[in-house]
C-alpha cells in the first residue's frame, strides 16, 4: 500500500539513486580514461629519464632526444616512413576516390562482389595480408627491387613491394571515408549544373570535386595515418634492409629497452596527435558530424 | 562513342577500372595464391614445389599447432568479453554527458588509438616486465610484495595488451547505439514503473544490441589475428596464431603450412562475418 508519505519517500530514494548511479558512472568514466592515457604519459616520462632504466626515475634530461637525432639508422627509418606515406596516401587517394564514386553513385551487375572486395581489406588482419603479399611478391619476382630516390637531400631506396602494399590495405578506407561523404551529400546542386548545360566533366569538376573535398582531405589523412602506422604489412614485404620507424623501434624493443625508445615514441605520439588535431579541425570546419562520431 | 559515354555501367566502369584491377591483381591474386600454396609442397629453401598435397592441411590439425589454434580462440574471446565489460559502461558515460562534452569525450578516446599500436604495446612492456617493469618494481620497493608478480610472459599480458589496444574500437558503435536511443522509450518505461534494472535490460540493451556486436567484431577479428602484441608482451614463451604463421615463413621456410594456418585463420574469421551479418540482418527485419 502506498500512502502519500512513503510516495515521496520513494521518490526521494530514486533521486538519491540516480545521483549515486551518476557519481559512479563519471568516477567509472575517468578511471577507464585513466587507464586508457596512464601507459602513454609514463612511456612519455621515462623519455627524460636520466638512467637507461625506463621504470625507475634518476632525473630529468634531454639527452634520449639528442642520442635519437644523431642516430643515423632512425633518422633513415623516419624519411622513409614520410616519403613511403605520401607516396601511398596519393596514390591510394585517387583509386579510392574513384572506387567511392563508382559504388555510391551507380549501381551495375556484380556490384555486390566489387562492394565486398573493397571491404576485404579493412576486415582482414593485417598478418593475413602481409602473408599473402609477401608470397606474391616472391612468386611475381616483382617488388622487392628498390626505388632509389632523392628525398630532399636524402638518398632513400624504397621497395615497390612495400608501397604497393600500403596502397593496397589504404585504397579501402579512403573508399570508405569519401563515400560516407558522398552518401550525405546534396545531388540537386549536380542536377542544377547539369540542367545549366555543364557537361560531366565540368560538373565534376565544379561541383562535385569541392563538395566532396572534405572527404577526400579525411580520407588521405587517414591513409597517411595508417601508412605511417603501419608495423606488420611493412615488415613482411620489404624483405631485408628497409625500414621504416616501426620497424626500427621493433628492432630496437628486440635488442632491449632503453629511454631512447621511448624517446622515438614520444616522437611518434607527437606527430599522431598532430594528424589527429589536424583532421579534426578540418572537419570542424566542414561541418562533417557523422565522420566525427566514426572516429575517423 | 557519345551513347557509350552516356551509358551508366559504363560511367561506373570507367570509374571503378584502375581501383578494381588494382585490388584484383594486388590483393584477391595475393589471396588466391595463399589458398593455393596451401595445397602445395615446401621447397628446400623456402619457396614451394608444384606437387599437389593434403599434408598441410592434416598438419594444421595436428594438436601442436591446434591447440596454439584454440588458445588464440580463447584469447580473442576473453579479449572481447573483457574489452565489452569494460567499453559499455564507458560508452553509457559518453552517451550520458552533456551534448558539449560528448563531442570532446569521443575525441580523447580516439587520441589513444590513433596512436602507434607498437608504441601502445611497448608502454606495457616497460610496465609489466617481469624483473625491471615499473608495477613490480614499485610494489617491491613499497614492500607491498616480496617477489615480482607473474604479469610479463603470459596470456594475461597478451589480453592486457589486446584490451588496451581494441577499447576505443568497441566503445565507438556501442556510443553511437546508445545516442541514437530515443529517450521518450526510457521514459515511457519509468512511468510504468519499471525498475532502474528493468528499464536498462528491456529497453536500452536491446537497442544497443547492433552497438555492443558491431564492436565485438572490431575486437575480435585482429585479437585472434594478433602478431604484435604476443610478439612483445608473450615474451618468446606465449603464442599466438599469428606468430606460428609468421614463423613458417621468417623461421621455418615452410610457406605452404603458412598458407594452410593463414588460411585456417581467416576461415575462423570468415565465419565470425557470417555470423554477425546473419544476425544483423535478422535484427533489422525484426525491427
Amino acid at each position: 500500500m502506498t500512502t502519500p508519505s512513503s510516495a515521496g519517500y520513494n521518490a526521494r530514494r530514486d533521486r538519491l539513486r540516480a545521483k549515486l548511479g551518476g557519481w559512479s558512472l563519471t568516477t567509472y568514466g575517468i578511471l577507464a580514461f585513466a587507464f586508457l592515457y596512464l601507459p602513454i604519459l609514463i612511456l612519455v616520462i621515462f623519455s627524460f629519464n636520466d638512467s637507461r632504466s625506463v621504470s625507475k626515475w634518476a632525473g630529468f634530461t634531454i639527452d634520449w632526444y639528442f642520442k635519437m637525432i644523431k642516430d643515423g639508422q632512425i633518422m633513415l627509418s623516419v624519411w622513409n616512413s614520410l616519403f613511403l606515406a605520401i607516396v601511398s596516401t596519393a596514390i591510394a587517394t585517387v583509386l579510392g576516390t574513384l572506387a567511392a564514386m563508382g559504388l555510391e553513385r551507380y549501381s551495375f551487375r556484380g556490384k555486390t562482389a566489387v562492394d565486398a572486395m573493397f571491404y576485404l581489406p579493412v576486415i582482414i588482419p593485417d598478418i593475413a595480408m602481409a602473408i599473402m603479399l609477401l608470397l606474391f611478391f616472391n612468386m611475381s619476382g616483382i617488388g622487392f627491387t628498390p626505388w632509389k630516390v632523392n628525398f630532399f637531400g636524402v638518398k632513400l631506396a624504397v621497395p615497390y613491394s612495400v608501397i604497393i602494399g600500403h596502397v593496397a590495405f589504404n585504397t579501402s578506407f579512403v573508399a570508405i571515408v569519401v563515400r560516407a561523404r558522398l552518401a550525405q551529400m546534396d545531388r540537386t546542386l549536380e542536377e542544377a549544373a547539369q540542367d545549366l548545360y555543364a557537361n560531366a566533366w565540368q560538373t565534376f569538376r565544379r561541383v562535385t570535386l569541392p563538395m566532396l573535398m572534405p572527404g577526400i582531405v579525411g580520407g588521405a589523412l587517414l591513409a597517411f595515418t595508417l601508412s605511417l602506422d603501419d608495423f606488420v604489412i611493412t615488415f613482411f614485404t620489404s624483405g631485408a634492409g628497409f625500414n621504416t620507424l616501426p620497424v626500427r623501434v621493433f628492432g630496437m624493443i628486440k635488442k632491449g629497452v632503453t629511454p631512447k625508445i621511448n624517446a622515438v615514441s614520444t616522437l611518434m605520439l607527437a606527430v599522431s596527435l598532430s594528424l589527429v588535431i589536424l583532421s579534426i579541425l578540418l572537419r570542424s570546419r566542414s561541418g562533417d558530424e557523422d565522420a566525427v562520431q566514426m572516429g575517423f | 562513342m557519345d551513347r557509350l559515354r552516356r551509358n551508366p555501367t559504363f560511367q561506373a566502369w570507367a570509374l571503378l577500372a584502375a581501383p578494381v584491377i588494382f585490388l584484383i591483381v594486388f590483393f584477391m591474386l595475393p589471396l588466391l595464391i595463399v589458398f593455393v600454396y596451401s595445397f602445395l609442397e615446401r621447397g628446400e629453401y623456402g619457396g614451394v614445389q608444384w606437387v599437389f598435397n593434403l599434408g598441410n592441411i592434416q598438419r594444421v590439425f595436428d594438436p601442436l599447432y591446434f591447440r596454439t589454434f584454440l588458445r588464440s580462440l580463447y584469447i580473442a574471446i576473453v579479449t572481447t568479453l573483457i574489452t565489452l565489460a569494460l567499453g559499455y559502461p564507458l560508452a553509457y558515460f559518453i552517451a550520458d554527458s552533456p551534448p558539449k562534452r560528448k563531442g570532446v569525450l569521443i575525441f580523447v578516446l580516439m587520441i589513444p588509438f590513433w596512436t602507434n599500436f607498437l608504441i601502445r604495446t611497448y608502454a606495457w612492456l616497460t610496465l609489466l616486465r617481469t624483473h625491471t617493469g615499473l608495477i613490480n618494481v614499485t610494489l617491491m620497493s613499497w614492500g607491498v610484495i616480496s617477489k615480482p608478480l607473474p604479469l610479463f610472459g603470459n596470456d594475461f599480458a597478451i589480453i592486457l595488451g589486446l584490451v588496451y589496444g581494441w577499447l576505443p574500437v568497441m566503445v565507438l558503435p556501442i556510443y553511437a547505439a546508445l545516442d541514437r536511443l530515443d529517450h521518450s522509450l526510457l521514459e515511457a518505461a519509468r512511468d510504468l514503473y519499471a525498475s532502474g534494472f528493468h528499464t536498462f535490460w528491456r529497453v536500452t540493451w536491446p537497442l544497443s544490441l547492433p552497438g555492443v556486436v558491431a564492436g565485438s567484431m572490431l575486437v575480435f577479428i585482429p585479437s585472434l589475428g594478433a602478431f604484435v602484441t604476443p610478439a612483445i608482451l608473450g615474451g618468446g614463451k606465449s603464442l599466438m596464431i599469428g606468430n606460428i604463421i609468421s614463423n613458417q615463413f621468417l623461421g621455418a621456410h615452410d610457406w605452404p603450412f603458412g598458407s594452410a594456418l593463414s588460411m585456417l585463420m581467416m576461415i575462423a574469421m570468415l565465419i565470425a562475418t557470417l555470423i554477425y551479418f546473419r544476425w544483423t540482418t535478422k535484427t533489422e527485419a525484426a525491427s
